[in-house]
């Protein structure tokens, strides 16, 4: 009797565990537990014919090898800044044409959206394919140029629509005040437009940056032998060099540098937004 | 020389006029509202001087110069919108310092100005706080401030007490007009608050589909009223169908079909038999017992069928013999006024002779 006031919570408590624990265990199962056979196959010895040695061999060879050779630093460098500018491109590319879309009246906009979805229709190699069939006459095939050209047709609908989510919320009534207090179109754009649309540029950036960092197919068709990336790197560790411990390693840096990167620019985010409005 | 110009103007929407053939002139120092019911073209007008428009047909002047093909950015005037339109990724000082920066005015005098501004609207310590941090009423402030701060030669001010509760909304009125008083700056302020545009006027322009019904200071608009739109949009009124029975000079005879003759005043030369309407305040309006006799030149008597009692006043709906109903306000404060007539109780409306006015149709 003393204990009937807590009964009511008691159901909601219940669905909400009901709700969460099968995502719970799902990431668990196949995220979680995934990435902790891969951070404890780095620490273990190849096997002869691939995969591991038998248990209980164990050693940081692969980490004292990864960092024992400038290639990998050089491909990761190179990695991160074929991301960067692909990330860079697509903003460039997709930030008209997001803003446009979201100017359209409502009924085309679906339509321009659909669009902008449509290559999704067909298969990504077919599509990368298809940019062979175009580089390849022009002399372009098999160089950097390529490679950036794949990554950023591949990956700018990721830009696109989170750019354009953000755009179409924006206030109309924003840009007549600040046109109406004196600013330009192009100081209405950096002043009110462009802040306003940063989360829309961040969780694009996102999108396209982290994927990019481990795409090998677009690499692997489209660019040359010196054109290789992390994700060419691990891959190869994998299914060609049969050597899992250095290609977990791989992926183990490549996680961490994610991480630390997106932590810090999001930190970076938090701060900038509020340091530059407290000077005023 | 008048600051403001409209002539002529009229702006046309995929078929239908919004606006029509407008001609307003708006003295400096001047606090002038468009008053009218949504739709009735007094927005249209606003945007149209702001430069988010322009009519089909016309001109607007400022100070003598047509400001025909000024972008909103190059004209010397600010507008407070409706949603206020604050930029929500400034904060309260970084909105006031916009139009200052736009202009190019050195760091020192942004700080000050934006300093003097925000102790105008009361909001020093709000300097750092963003919109969102911000209640109705002091969003409401920093869009006044950011709009008065660059001291425009106009500022426009859409609807800006539509979003506030009632008590806010009499506060700020209170202010807007203080305010008002103390920058000099002439105000074009748009409502469809009949209250709201007789409280803070000098001068109203009273607008029905896209065209102004009358222009006039708030206590001549509400006196004399020009037709039955404006009698009737402007305050609490009784209309009353009415045919002219005989004029001569300033006295007047109107006929009420089934009840009888009103006195009443019109300077006008008014052809007998012309029809129109009779306009009367429910305050100008007495009630007396229908056995009181009162010393005024309009008696009619009627019985009560409603009555609200409002604290300051009672409101009676009173009908008369022809079925028409007659509001009548009473003050309560009124020596002899602790008694009230009942609903059913036979009374006797009465008023002045020059206590309404005639409207022609």
């Amino acid at each position: 009797m003393p204990k009937l006031e807590v009964m009511p919570a008691a159901p909601v408590d219940r669905s909400k565990w009901v709700v969460t624990l099968p995502p719970t265990l799902f990431l668990l199962a196949f995220f979680l537990a995934p990435a902790l056979i891969v951070v404890a196959a780095s620490l273990r010895e190849p096997g002869e014919f691939g995969g591991l040695a038998p248990w209980p061999a164990h050693s940081f060879d692969a980490y004292r090898f990864l960092f024992g050779d400038i290639i990998y630093l050089e491909i990761f460098v190179r990695s991160f800044f074929v991301a960067a500018s692909t990330t860079l491109l697509c903003i460039v590319l997709a930030y008209p044409l997001a803003w446009l879309i979201a100017r359209s009246p409502a009924r085309r906009r679906d339509l321009l959206v659909l669009l902008v979805i449509l290559p999704f229709a067909s298969n990504f190699l077919v599509r990368i394919y298809a940019w062979i069939m175009l580089l390849g006459p022009a002399n372009l095939l098999y160089t950097p140029f390529a490679v950036i050209a794949g990554m950023v047709y591949v990956h700018l609908p990721f830009m696109i629509l989170p750019l354009y989510t953000n755009l179409e919320k924006h206030d109309p009534a924003l840009l007549e005040a600040a046109q109406d207090l004196g600013a330009s179109a192009w100081t209405c754009f950096w002043r009110v437009t462009f802040p306003l649309s940063l989360p829309g540029v961040f969780s694009g950036s996102a999108l396209v940056f982290i994927p990019v960092l481990g795409m090998f197919a677009v690499p692997e068709l489209l660019g040359g032998t010196g054109d290789i990336l992390i994700g060419n790197l691990i891959k190869e560790q994998f299914l060609e060099n049969r050597d899992w411990p250095l290609g977990s390693a791989l992926s183990i840096m490549l996680t961490v540098a994610v991480l630390a990167l997106a932590g810090s620019a999001a930190w970076a985010a938090r701060k900038g937004l509020h340091g530059t409005e407290a000077v005023t | 020389m008048a600051l403001l110009e409209i002539r002529n103007i009229t702006r046309r929407f995929a078929g239908f006029e919004a606006v029509k053939d407008v001609t307003l002139s708006i003295a400096a120092g001047e606090f002038f509202t468009l008053l009218g019911p949504s739709g009735c073209g007094k927005t249209t007008i606003l945007r149209m001087i702001a430069g988010f428009d322009a009519p089909d047909e016309g001109d607007i002047l400022l100070d003598g110069q047509s400001l025909a093909g000024v972008p909103p950015e190059k004209r010397p005037l600010h507008t407070v919108f409706q949603s206020y339109a604050l930029f929500p990724h400034m904060t309260v000082a970084g909105n006031v310092a916009f139009p200052l920066e736009m202009a190019n005015r050195s760091r020192d005098e942004i700080r000050r100005r934006v300093a003097e501004t925000l102790a105008l609207v009361h909001l020093t310590d709000k300097a750092a706080q963003f919109p969102h941090e911000l209640s109705g009423g002091q969003k409401q402030r920093v869009a006044l401030a950011r709009g008065l701060v660059n001291k425009p030669r106009l500022l426009l001010l859409d609807e800006p007490l539509g979003a506030l509760d009632a008590k806010l909304r009499v506060e700020m009125q209170v202010e807007l007009i203080a305010l008002q008083r103390e920058v000099g700056i002439t105000f074009v302020f748009v409502t469809h608050s009949q209250q709201e545009a007789l409280a803070l006027s000098h001068r109203i322009g009273v607008m029905r589909e896209g065209r102004i019904e009358q222009c006039d200071e708030p206590d001549k608009l509400y006196t004399q009223p020009t037709n039955r739109f404006v009698a009737d949009f402007v305050g609490r009124i009784n209309l009353m169908d009415v045919e002219v029975a005989a004029s001569s000079k300033v006295l007047l005879k109107l006929k009420a079909a089934g009840l009888g003759e009103i006195a009443a005043t019109d300077p006008r030369p008014i052809a007998v038999g012309e029809r129109g309407a009779f306009a009367l305040r429910p305050e100008l309006i007495r009630v007396f017992g229908h056995r009181e006799s009162a010393d005024l030149k309009n008696r009619f008597e009627g019985r009560v069928k409603e009555l609200l009692y409002l604290g300051d006043v009672t409101l009676y709906k009173v009908e008369l013999q022809n079925g028409f109903i007659v509001e009548a306000l009473m003050p309560n404060a009124a020596s002899g006024r602790a008694k009230f007539h009942e609903v059913g109780d036979p009374v006797a409306v009465c008023w002045r002779q020059d206590a309404g006015v005639y409207l022609r149709n």
